[in-house]
């Protein structure tokens, strides 16, 4: 949690990343910016399936489409940030010829979405009359 | 035929083509926000969080502008990195424009 505030910081702070070792190939931060940009795109999918839950299910209980809706609007503010998190990380640790970050978020977020999509099969099969 | 200086991997245009995608995303986003503002019955409150969500639309697409131009540049070094300041707003964006999303559907 600490290390994830200090990241805060390098996120509005671009010289104090300038200041750390050498400028990689260009090539390598161009691969991390497109890693960042698909994350972002699947971000904006997540944003997209929440208006789609709410919008193209109206027969559900209202409660269970807000939070189906809630639940992927979340996800994908949680995506965008960790989005910029982890490009930050891999910049640094390129700067620096460090090993490259490794992360538990793509497990837990294909975890959740299977979650979510049986939910929503459940949901959509027995909770008509709900 | 060929020109030694080009880079063969065409990365920087690689780099444009994924922020075109990322903007095109966002579109669909704006869209089906739009949708849901007028689906819902527009009252004051979701035609606020709807025209909030096309001004977040467009900070994003003049974040996306102002990178592609950078990109364009012809050095022999490539094209400098992203500022981590651009990445933020491109990402505050997202959660914010998320956050508008939310105001839409309660």
């Amino acid at each position: 949690m600490i290390e994830f505030v200090r990241n805060v910081r390098l996120w509005f702070a671009p010289e104090r990343i300038r200041e750390d070792g050498g400028t990689p190939d260009y090539r390598f931060s161009l691969a991390n910016e497109r890693t960042f940009l698909a994350w972002l795109r699947t971000a904006l999918a997540l944003i997209g399936g929440g208006f789609a839950v709410d919008q193209f299910l109206p027969d559900l209980r209202w409660g269970w489409r807000v939070g189906l809706a809630l639940g992927l609007l979340a996800a994908g503010v949680l995506c965008s940030l960790r989005a910029v998190n982890h490009w930050v990380r891999c910049e640094r640790a390129m700067r620096r010829g460090e090993d490259l970050p490794v992360s538990r978020f793509p497990a837990l977020l294909s975890i959740v979405i299977a979650i979510v999509a049986v939910a929503m099969v459940a949901v959509v099969l027995f909770g008509w009359e709900g | 035929m060929t020109t030694p200086d080009r880079d063969p991997g065409l990365q920087p245009e690689r780099t444009r083509l994924a922020w075109r995608r990322t903007t095109l995303a966002g579109t669909v986003v704006a869209v089906l926000a739009a949708r849901s503002a007028l689906h819902n019955g527009p009252t004051a409150a979701r035609v606020l969080a709807c025209a909030l969500c096309a001004a977040l639309w467009l900070g994003f697409l003049t974040v996306a502008h102002h990178r592609i131009s950078t990109l364009a540049t012809t050095e022999r070094n490539g094209p400098a990195a992203l500022s981590p300041k651009h990445a933020t707003a491109a990402a505050l964006c997202i959660v914010a424009l998320a956050g508008c999303a939310a105001a839409l559907v309660l």
